[in-house]
């Protein structure tokens, strides 16, 4: 062993440590808290079309659009009540999987 | 028929069954860089040790056209052998013969051989390379996967259990193999999952190459189910035969005695150890000064690389090896490593190898991460795994020990039969930078200058409590001893093992966290 590698700090409760790092630690995802009002698509696939408008009141339970994966169409409904402040797609748009599609205010 | 004609027919019979798919199939799957199950028993095996059975069996599938085809020895070739003169049983699936598919005879082979393995006390060796179920069978397809896995699980901890993966292994499939011991991959050749890229595809979307998904690198680094990387089939069989070699043939028997060498001399442990106690060492290095021949059998190398397990010999007696690895994620226990750990020891256990834990271990990986990966249940296991394993258990503290991984890296208190420590061992509730964070809280922060009180105050802690001695005082470690002296402890510890008894509470069985 060299005493002049160039190692990594990892830091743990007990101190801090020169070693290396794995590929699934580098790799690991840092949380981040999931904002209600903010909807995301759970599957990739395609925008069949949107009923929901800016501005438009809607409660928790209606559809906002139809999202078109797998042969299926999926509803995507309101998390919870509120006014749409911005829809960020529009029928036909191809999408992918954590996209942002639409916010609540 | 006369005599002659007789034994001519059998020769003949043997010769064309032998060639298994036929030679337009045998050449597509060299092509593929892949030998065919004959050549691999024959080069994994002592040379013309291998005796096969039920050559002649057939399936009996009517449907689908099935009725005339003749699939010869139903697609598996079995049998046994030995390696390096010792028994084994074996079976090798034929991929030239209808993809290697599974039927219901072509499994009833394999069960045959496997309760041969169980009730004669030998290790058994499956050699997968199969698409899959034999769909025309159906559901006696499916039982006869079942009656396998069934048989996994009867042979676990009873005989060795070796996997071999040589071709695609998809599906239920895999379960075979995951319920077995070991399980060996080669580069480009292996691929394991359960469900494959198209499936992924269009469930997905994802877009993912079967070698990505399931290639041997994956499953020996990433998902951790394989044991052994290989670069060709024929390292592959040398890394088997190796394997055997430190195993006993079952659970009733103790692994062979070798002659005792000693470690080479270029493994002199008072150099490996590097001078500043911040820099990490290679814990392989420590296990070579200290094993017969300077000789270590890692296994899972690529997985979870911060903790490490294998065999060597000390004094020509197997031992299992667990320690931590400093030189990656500084040695920390993880939801990986727990794995790793936990089932080796488990491992060792039933088939009466001891064990000797080699300790330098910070603490757990902080994160939500671990956290929400269940990193709670899997660290459980090796606290279970240590607690249950009645083997001789010796444990040589080298560095960090620090709270929780303490007890878990078979402290006393986990009943190590002996627990010795280097005087450069730290045994503590904490690091003592985390500890002295605590403990002097209120006078590092009513100091003038609190970052100068925390150093002081670190300082202080590290004297007084980062050392063996705190925990020898209490006869938590038996003998605080000198680096060169850890291989003379170690034999001694070993020799007086040998007679170890001991007794759990009576049980059906245990509930271990799996």
């Amino acid at each position: 062993m060299s005493e002049q590698e160039q190692f990594t700090e990892i830091a743990l409760e007990s101190g801090t440590f020169a070693s290396r790092t794995t590929k699934k630690f580098a790799q690991r995802k840092l949380f981040e808290k999931q904002d209600p009002k903010v909807i995301k698509a759970k599957i990739p696939g395609a925008i069949e079309s949107v009923s929901a408008q800016v501005g438009m009141s809607v409660y928790t339970g209606d559809t906002l659009m139809i999202l078109e994966a797998m042969k299926m169409h999926n509803r995507i409904k309101a998390p919870l009540s509120g006014k749409v402040k911005v829809i960020h797609v529009a029928p036909g748009d191809k999408i992918v999987k954590g996209q942002v599609l639409l916010e609540l205010e | 028929m006369s005599f002659t004609s007789r034994i001519l027919d059998f020769f003949k019979r043997k010769s064309t069954v032998s060639l298994g798919g036929g030679e337009k199939a045998i050449s597509k799957q060299k092509a593929g860089g892949k030998m065919t199950a004959r050549e691999r028993i024959a080069a994994l095996l002592d040379e013309g040790s291998f005796h096969e059975y039920d050559l002649f069996v057939e399936h009996k599938c009517q449907d689908f056209g099935m009725a005339d085809k003749e699939l010869a020895a139903d697609g598996v070739v079995t049998g046994s052998g030995t390696i390096g003169g010792r028994p084994v049983c074996i079976y090798a699936q034929d991929f030239t013969v209808a993809g290697g598919s599974l039927g219901l005879m072509h499994a009833r082979k394999i069960t045959k051989v496997m309760d041969h393995a169980i009730k004669m006390g030998v290790p058994i060796i499956g050699i997968n390379d199969s698409g899959g179920a034999r769909i025309q069978e159906g559901v006696n397809s499916l039982a006869g996967y079942g009656e396998i896995f069934y048989r996994n699980t009867l042979a676990s901890g009873v005989v060795p259990q070796i996997s071999v993966i040589l071709g695609p292994c998809a599906g239920g499939a895999v379960y075979s193999p995951a319920l077995t011991d070991f399980v060996f991959v080669v580069d480009n050749i292996s691929k394991m999952f359960i469900t494959g890229p198209e499936v992924v595809k269009t469930v997905l979307g994802e877009e993912i190459s079967m070698e990505d998904l399931g290639g041997a690198r994956v499953q020996a680094e990433t998902a951790g189910n394989a044991h052994f990387f290989a670069n060709s089939e024929l390292e592959c069989f040398a890394q088997i035969r190796k394997l055997v070699g430190y195993l006993p043939n079952n659970s009733r028997a103790k692994a062979a005695m070798i002659e005792a060498k000693t470690p080479k001399a270029s493994y002199k442990i008072e150099n490996l150890i590097p001078k500043d106690s911040k820099i990490p060492f290679d814990v392989r290095d420590i296990v070579r000064s200290l094993a017969d021949d300077s000789e270590f059998f890692e296994v899972q190398e690529l997985f979870a690389p911060n903790a490490i397990i294998g065999f060597a010999r000390i004094n020509g007696e197997t031992v299992g090896i667990v320690g931590n690895q400093a030189l990656f994620l500084a040695g920390v226990l993880d939801i990986d490593a727990s794995d790793k750990i936990a089932r080796f020891i488990r491992f060792c256990d039933a088939f009466s190898i001891p064990l000797v834990t080699l300790v330098d271990i910070p603490g757990y990986l902080p994160g939500s991460d671990q956290e929400h990966n269940g990193v709670i249940r899997h660290g459980a296991k090796v606290l279970y795994a240590y607690s249950e394993a009645t083997v001789p258990k010796i444990t040589v503290i080298l560095r960090k020990a620090y709270g929780g991984g303490y007890i878990a890296m078979c402290s006393h208190h986990l009943r190590a039969d002996f627990v010795f420590a280097w005087p450069t061992a730290e045994i503590a509730v904490m690091g003592p930078e985390g500890a002295a964070n605590i403990i002097f809280r209120s006078e590092i922060m009513a100091a003038a200058n609190p970052e100068e009180m925390r150093k002081l105050k670190v300082q202080e802690y590290t004297d007084k409590f980062a050392n063996p001695y705190v925990a020898a005082s209490s006869g938590y470690v038996d003998a605080v001893i000198a680096p060169e002296e850890t291989r003379t402890y170690l034999v001694h510890a070993l020799q007086l093992a040998r007679t170890k008894e001991e007794s759990r509470p009576d049980r059906k069985h245990g509930v271990p966290p799996f």
